[in-house]
């Protein structure tokens, strides 16, 4: 007779930490291939999985093997039809039609051919990350999937010791003992001072001896039930119950703004997206609906879908006020401040009409910064200038404009940035809020 | 008599009894010796796991495992590939696991395929006899897995990654192919010494000291049997793991664990790879005996038994060699026909038969024939011995010759009175397991520079692959800590065609 087993209820995924060691193996590789897709991709895409091509390089796994290309073998095919012994078969061209050949005889070292795999979400950011060089608990808090906070809810009877809640136990206590009459102590001590009363009596009566021997088999039994009946009994133990609750949350819309003159090349659109990401990522932990808003500017500004924001290029002057002049219309047309959140995210090379800064510098002190929860501006330089630039004030004209902006609002913060490791020092304070906030929560 | 099951739904209680219903057409009628079984019932996530880890219920852990079984689970969820019905595990108690997703029917096909037919391959083929441990293996994979664990928590992951990627290029090379006698154990190595020099201790008598020597050179000298020196390291060796994990001058006595592990999984796994064919067939041809005598027997509904046919047919289905899903020779199709046929030639044979297999034909014994067979060949003995004329005419076999050299591949043999040895004995080479690279240690002077020779002995001008060759001599290099170095020798003319040295890390 054979045994049946059940494996349905075992745990599942035993190969996960095999995954997670080819995984790292082939980390390098992974990364170049989520890089390439960021690059491609659309800016809320990050968050989520990706099929990738599975590396070669570093993850092969090598064994001695016949070259297919080289020697004599014969292989024994079925279903022959038409052919005689002597028949003549011309090769067919390098590499089509390889299944024809061999039979038994053939290799089987043909299996690394290309195939993808999916990475889950949570490796996806991992490797996002890894170059913006995220603190470590701001990584965490981005991948979390929504934030919840234990509320209490009531008792329970069930818990963690910790949680015992001692007045709702000592009540259920209190009440069963009443209930099952537990005897007090002080009845018992009452008895036995009688008894011993009884006891110093030089000449007890028989009488007296009866009582006595009662109210022996009385104090027995009082002594016996306060033993049964227990003071606290693990039925009386209550606990406090908490319920984890999402934190309430509302809407956010993130505006991207962008300088697309022709002096924003490959390289800075690519950091800028980053950029944009970034914050697109903090959004969508923080809020339930984030909206995003792409506003592309020359000498003019004008509201465009994400495909066009990274990949179109428009010729013309740099007037950055035509963009802030536009994001405060759609404000007004589509996003009353009173309802949502408003972030706004501008990239760009620090190129300005001179004239404008200052246009630029009234509207966000007297409009845009009212309405705005943060405003980032990232200053995408060379990476050559960043050295000459890294402590100075001195600088373009937008930046110049942007710094007495800064020093007036705590939330618009500006950075320059010459690498994706530049990118976070924006979201600084950003971050710092929300960690002191959760610390405290 | 009623049926054993009724529709598509499987539970325990119905598999006990189509179970109890095929125990005596396995025993009694087929006169199958089988393990004891042990039947599971696992999920799809859970047989993908199985997959990735060799098939095995426990393994240690390693990225190439993470690496199969994402390419096996990418493959299954884009509906690529189907994942098999069952797994079967050579051990004792044999373990079976069944998909739930299978239906009634289907179990009980997979229970008659794996859990008689493969059992009894296990239990009886000389070479699981001879090379496995059935009862033990479990238990070695615990073990390993254990011991592989604590050696990364002592010497880091990446440390023991790195032995075990070497030790997996090797595999192949990590067999014995000859049974050869135990040598002495280190306990009893050590008893030996320690015996001998209590003997010496004993019969030393102080007095022979006194002697006076016969004059010079005449002295007897001791034996340097303890002196570091050139060891006997038994070359030329073919199994190269074992080789290194012996002789090796680096490695580290936890490291030539590790190397024992991989090995002693590798030779496990040997005799599975030489009986591919009489291994399926032999369950195949179990599965469709047992399945048409039950049905015979009335007690497997017409449905069931259409759908258990159809699932069959799909198993020993072979596609021509120009049907675009040709894949070579179906193991499956190959055995289970062969089986058939001496199934046939003990019943009904044709003079041709009589010629060609004149103990079996006509014998009538079917059954003994089949148990034989199963018992005492592999894939390469077995097609030498059974593959009939009739069988080569019935799958239209060819032979197709195909030199580098030349631009036409040729047929060098069909189905006819010339061709059938010719056919056959091809057919069993290609099943022969020497026709893979034949590689062997054969020098190394441990008192000089201590480079590893190896040789590769070419036949029919193969020539190895030469990307992979470079990678795995590097491994070979890392394992044995000094030059390395391989020589492709011609094994007709004896002459060396070429030489490689690996590339230091």
């Amino acid at each position: 007779m054979p045994s049946f087993i059940d494996r349905r209820l075992n745990p599942k995924a035993k190969s996960l930490s095999n995954r997670q060691r080819f995984l790292k193996r082939a980390r390098a590789e992974l990364k170049r291939s989520i890089d390439r897709q960021i690059r491609t991709g659309k800016i809320a895409d990050v968050d989520g999985e990706h099929v990738v091509p599975i590396p070669l390089d570093g993850t092969s796994e090598p064994t001695f093997r016949h070259s297919p290309d080289e020697g004599r073998r014969q292989g024994v095919l079925p279903g022959n039809r038409q052919f005689v012994a002597g028949d003549r078969i011309p090769k067919p061209p390098d590499g089509a039609g390889q299944g024809g050949k061999g039979g038994g005889a053939s290799d089987s070292g043909e299996s690394e051919d290309d195939f993808n795999f999916v990475l889950s979400r949570e490796e996806v950011l991992d490797l996002f990350f890894e170059d913006l060089e995220l603190p470590d608990m701001i990584k965490l808090y981005l991948k979390e999937n929504t934030t919840k906070k234990p509320r209490r809810a009531g008792f329970s009877t069930a818990g963690s010791p910790a949680n015992i809640n001692v007045g709702r136990t000592m009540r259920g206590s209190l009440g069963r003992r009443i209930a099952l009459r537990r005897p007090k102590l002080e009845e018992i001590e009452a008895l036995e001072k009688e008894i011993a009363s009884l006891e110093a009596m030089a000449k007890p009566s028989p009488a007296n001896l009866a009582l006595q021997e009662e109210l022996r088999t009385r104090c027995e039994v009082l002594k016996r039930r306060r033993k049964l009946i227990s003071f606290v009994d693990p039925i009386d133990v209550r606990y406090n119950r908490f319920e984890q609750t999402p934190v309430p949350n509302a809407s956010a819309v993130m505006f991207c703004l962008m300088d697309v003159s022709g002096s924003m090349g490959e390289r800075e659109k690519d950091l800028a997206k980053r950029f944009f990401m970034l914050l697109h990522l903090f959004l969508k932990r923080r809020y339930q609906r984030t909206e995003i808003v792409f506003i592309r500017h020359t000498h003019e500004a004008k509201e465009v879908d994400e495909n066009t924001f990274f990949y179109s290029t428009e010729s013309g002057g740099t007037v950055v006020s035509t963009a802030l002049d536009e994001m405060l219309r759609i404000i007004a047309a589509r996003y009353p401040a009173n309802e949502w959140n408003i972030y706004a995210a501008q990239a760009s090379d620090g190129d300005n009409m001179p004239n404008d800064c200052a246009r630029c510098i009234a509207l966000l002190q007297e409009q845009v910064m009212r309405l705005c929860q943060y405003y980032a501006y990232v200053e995408i330089i060379d990476a050559r200038e960043s050295s000459i630039f890294a402590n100075t004030d001195n600088g373009t004209s937008l930046w110049q404009a942007y710094r007495v902006v800064a020093d007036a609002w705590t939330n618009f913060q500006i950075a320059r940035v010459a690498q994706p490791a530049d990118i976070y020092t924006v979201f600084r304070r950003l971050f710092a809020r929300r960690a002191a906030v959760r610390a405290g929560a | 008599m009623t049926h054993l099951f009724e529709g598509p739904d499987w539970t325990f209680d119905r598999i006990a009894a189509a179970y109890d219903a095929m125990a005596p057409v396995a025993l009694d009628d087929l006169r199958l010796d089988i393990y004891p079984n042990q039947i599971e019932v696992i999920s799809s996530e859970q047989m993908l796991d199985a997959y990735s880890s060799v098939g095995m219920p426990l393994m240690y852990q390693h990225w190439s495992f993470g690496k199969h079984f994402l390419r096996e689970e990418y493959l299954y969820r884009k509906g690529r590939r189907g994942l098999a019905y069952e797994l079967v595990i050579n051990s004792n108690p044999c373990i079976t696991y069944l998909m739930e997703e299978n239906t009634m029917a289907l179990q009980a096909l997979v229970i008659a395929h794996a859990s008689f037919g493969h059992n009894h391959f296990f239990k009886n083929n000389y070479l699981f006899r001879q090379w496995t441990n059935a009862g033990a293996i479990l238990g070695y994979l615990e073990f390993a897995k254990r011991f592989i664990a604590q050696c990364e928590e002592r010497h880091g992951t990446s440390a023991v990654e790195r032995v075990l990627d070497s030790a997996h290029a090797l595999m192949e090379q990590g067999v014995f192919r000859y049974r050869r006698p135990p040598r002495p154990s280190q306990e009893a190595q050590r008893h030996r010494a320690q015996a001998r020099r209590e003997h010496e201790e004993r019969s030393f008598r102080e007095l022979d000291r006194t002697i006076p020597r016969s004059g010079h050179g005449t002295e007897v000298k001791e034996p340097l049997r303890d002196w570091p020196g050139q060891p006997d390291m038994k070359l030329p060796e073919e199994n190269l793991l074992y080789f290194l994990e012996k002789n090796s001058p680096v490695l580290e006595e936890w490291q030539r664990e590790i190397l024992r592990i991989v090995r002693v999984i590798a030779q496990y796994f040997y005799p599975q790879r030489q009986t591919k064919v009489m291994n399926e067939g032999c369950a195949t041809f179990v599965h469709y005996h047992m399945m048409n005598a039950l049905f015979d027997r009335g007690v497997i509904p017409e449905g069931a038994m259409l759908e258990i046919l159809q699932n069959h047919t799909n198993v020993v289905l072979q596609p021509a060699f120009d049907d675009p899903r040709s894949q070579g020779i179906n193991p499956y199709a190959l055995g289970f026909e062969m089986m058939k046929d001496i199934k046939r030639i003990c019943e009904e044979p044709t003079p041709e038969d009589a010629d060609w297999f004149p103990a079996l034909a006509g014998s009538g014994d079917w059954r003994a024939a089949l148990l034989e067979a199963w018992a005492n060949y592999r894939d390469e003995s077995f097609i030498l011995q059974y593959l009939s004329p009739s069988l080569i005419r019935k799958l239209r076999l060819f032979v197709l010759s195909d030199d580098a050299d030349e631009t036409d591949y040729e047929v060098a043999s069909i189905h006819n009175e010339r061709g059938y040895e010719s056919i056959r004995s091809v057919l069993a080479a290609n099943y022969d397991v020497a026709s893979r690279p034949d590689i062997q240690a054969v020098d190394a002077d441990m008192m000089g520079d201590r480079q590893l020779r190896l040789n590769h002995a070419v036949h029919e001008g193969k020539l190895l692959e030469e990307d992979s060759r470079d990678l795995v001599l590097t491994h070979i290099r890392r394992l044995w800590g000094y030059d390395v170095s391989l020589a492709d020798i011609d094994a007709q003319t004896g002459e060396t065609l070429d030489e490689w040295t690996a590339d230091p890390e």
